[in-house]
């Protein structure tokens, strides 16, 4: 069996790849033509493909449903802060922020992975809200209302609109790849088998625990990076903002709609949710009630998300992680 | 002694009062093949649960390759040797056929890149499952579902296969070509343990038969002894089984 043929991408898929590239390049320029509200609004938007990623990764890979993982988004807030006063960069503290948040998550999982399901969910939320008593507590980091971030005041303005932006898109332009990289290797194989069926995953041989916890650390890692973002936008931190369940809230509407368990679905569902978000700052209330029906629509209606209705209408995927097999040896390319 | 590749030695298993395995002993020597029958519910599944670590014993040891293993987790004795399928399949249903195999290859079968690629698919080939390699696994029947669960076994490049009933419900030329394949894979050394209702299918392949009841095995031996066993006939035929009876 020497002449087996693997092909892993699809046609559409080296399209959209260049596409990608593409979009990713104009993205950078963008700070070079056009208005500092434009590029400011797209850091949110950033942030958000960022943080859904990281929690599409857990849940729709890792069967890990979370709702605390606002803690490590906290984490990587605080870490550039107190980076920052020793110093640091705020731009160099965000690789910093990442690995933080990656350390702080393996004790965290060592507790956490002690519950299953809704246990989990909510475990992990009381870690969160942990984690913001704890860091409320320390004066130097600003007690429970917070504090600003140093480092920054000598910068001008235009530059550092700039700078941030450039930090928010290489965060998540890593973030993007790094899940890509991941799920298309060894570990991507066997989390792919854990997220189908847990017991076979095992007798497949597959060592279920560490492909959790790697997913778990790398998520970690993820909202760790957006948080020193975030920081970084807001020029302060508050621990009730930035420990909010608000994010996970965030996280989980933007996986839904855009498709779980796709790499592609949160970058849509976070574009829709953006967009939603602008569309309907002004009305108040009718936001949430909005978002609410929609999120219960989309679970209804398009269980596989809108990236499964691209899926279906055009067989299209952008990040490809199967294998294809070429029986008939030759006509293939590998 | 030192030759037996699986010893399991006083194992007692109970769910509340339900009692699966009382005192059992059970041994299998490297290549060799080895047949359970027994009746529904006598605890056939839930000998290869704990062989497999599924299951944990209430007590009783399970040697695997010389070493203890009743304390190991299912996928440590996957990498050790243990090839498994289960009764009721567990593909991994929005995987392909072909990922279902390769993570086999790939994980249990310790095999990197090409190597696991070719193992997988040489694998579906040989279990006849070329065809819809690029199928999800969620879309195969229910005869082509146990196929997979056979061919993930394989893939895990074992030393013992257990295979749980992978012949119900298939017709007779099908039944003759699942035995060709068993056949040719303990032909390379792989000892098989097979659970089965469907008798004949077992006399074609095993060289040693074993019957489970009431926790215990109540007869062990050669097929044609075993079934001939008054007990084993007893439990046997106060039950609607084919056995198809011509025995060998
Ligand atoms: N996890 C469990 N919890 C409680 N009872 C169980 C469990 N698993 C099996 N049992 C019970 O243990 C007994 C043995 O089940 P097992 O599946 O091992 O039987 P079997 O010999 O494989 O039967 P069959 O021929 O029908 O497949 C049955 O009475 C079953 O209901
Ligand atoms: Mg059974």
């Amino acid at each position: 069996m020497s002449g087996v043929v693997v092909r892993r991408s699809a046609r559409s898929s080296r399209f959209g790849a260049a596409g990608l590239i593409a979009v990713a390049a104009v993205l950078a320029l963008l700070p070079f033509v056009a208005y500092e509200s434009v590029t400011s609004s797209l850091v949110t938007l950033f942030v958000l493909v960022t943080i859904a990623s990281m929690w599409n990764l857990l849940a729709g890979f890792g069967g890990l449903v979370s709702i605390g993982q606002q803690a490590f988004i906290g984490v990587g807030a605080y870490t550039v802060i107190y980076l920052a006063d020793h110093g640091v960069s705020p731009f160099v503290a965000i690789p910093l922020a990442a690995l933080t948040a990656a350390v702080l998550a393996v004790p965290t999982s060592l507790l956490a992975f002690r519950l299953r399901g809704d246990y989990f969910a909510v475990g992990m939320w009381v870690i969160a809200e942990v984690y913001r008593l704890l860091l409320s507590r320390v004066d130097a980091l600003g007690g429970a209302s917070g504090r600003s971030l140093e480092g920054m005041a000598g910068m001008d303005q235009t530059l550092r609109a700039a700078a941030t932006y450039w930090a928010a898109l290489a965060v998540t332009v890593v973030a993007v790849l790094g899940c890509y990289w991941l799920l298309r290797g060894r570990v991507g194989l066997a989390l792919t088998a854990v997220r189908d069926d847990e017991i076979a995953a095992r007798a497949a041989g597959v060592d279920v625990t560490r492909a959790k916890r790697i997913v778990f650390l790398a998520s970690a890692a993820g909202c760790g990076a957006a948080g020193g973002v975030l920081v970084i936008d807001a020029l302060s931190v508050q621990p009730n903002a930035i420990f909010s369940v608000q994010w996970s809230a965030y996280m989980i509407f933007i996986v839904v709609i855009g498709g779980i368990g796709y790499l592609e679905g949160p970058i849509l569902g976070a574009i829709v949710f953006f967009a939603l978000q602008e569309l309907l700052s002004d009305a108040g209330t009718w936001y949430l009630i909005v978002l609410g029906l929609i999120a219960m629509a989309s679970a209804l209606f398009m269980p596989r998300g809108l990236w499964g209705q691209v899926i279906d209408r055009t067989g299209m995927r952008l990040f490809p992680v199967g294998y294809h097999l070429e029986r008939h040896v030759g006509t293939g390319r590998a | 002694m030192a030759a037996d590749l699986l010893a399991l030695r006083g194992i007692t298993k109970s769910f509340g009062r339900v009692g699966v395995a009382s005192g059992l002993d059970v041994t299998v020597s490297a290549g060799e093949t080895l047949g359970i029958v027994g009746p529904n519910g006598a605890g056939k599944s839930s000998l290869f649960a704990i062989i497999s670590g599924d299951l944990r014993p209430d007590s009783g040891t399970v040697t695997f390759d010389g070493t203890d293993v009743t304390r190991l987790p299912p996928h440590r004795r996957t990498r050790a040797g243990m090839g498994r399928t289960y009764q009721i399949p567990r593909p991994f249903e929005k995987m392909t056929v072909f990922e279902n195999v390769l993570v086999c290859a790939s994980e249990g079968g310790g095999r990197r890149k090409r190597a696991a690629l070719e193992l997988a698919a040489s694998t579906l080939e040989r279990s006849g499952l070329g065809p819809v390699a690029n199928a999800p696994a969620g879309s195969l029947t229910l005869l082509q579902r146990k196929r997979l669960e056979v061919a993930r076994g394989m893939a895990t490049d074992p030393s013992l296969l257990l295979l749980d009933e992978v012949a119900g419900g298939l017709t007779e030329p099908e039944v003759a070509e699942l035995v060709t394949l068993v056949r040719a894979v303990n032909a390379e050394g792989i000892a098989i343990v097979w659970i089965e209702h469907v008798v004949h299918a077992l006399t074609a392949t095993v060289d040693r038969l074993a019957c489970l009841a009431g926790g215990r095995l109540v007869a062990d031996g050669r097929p044609a002894d075993v079934l001939a066993d008054p007990l084993v006939r007893e439990l046997y035929l106060g039950q609607a089984v084919t056995t198809g009876e011509d025995v060998a």
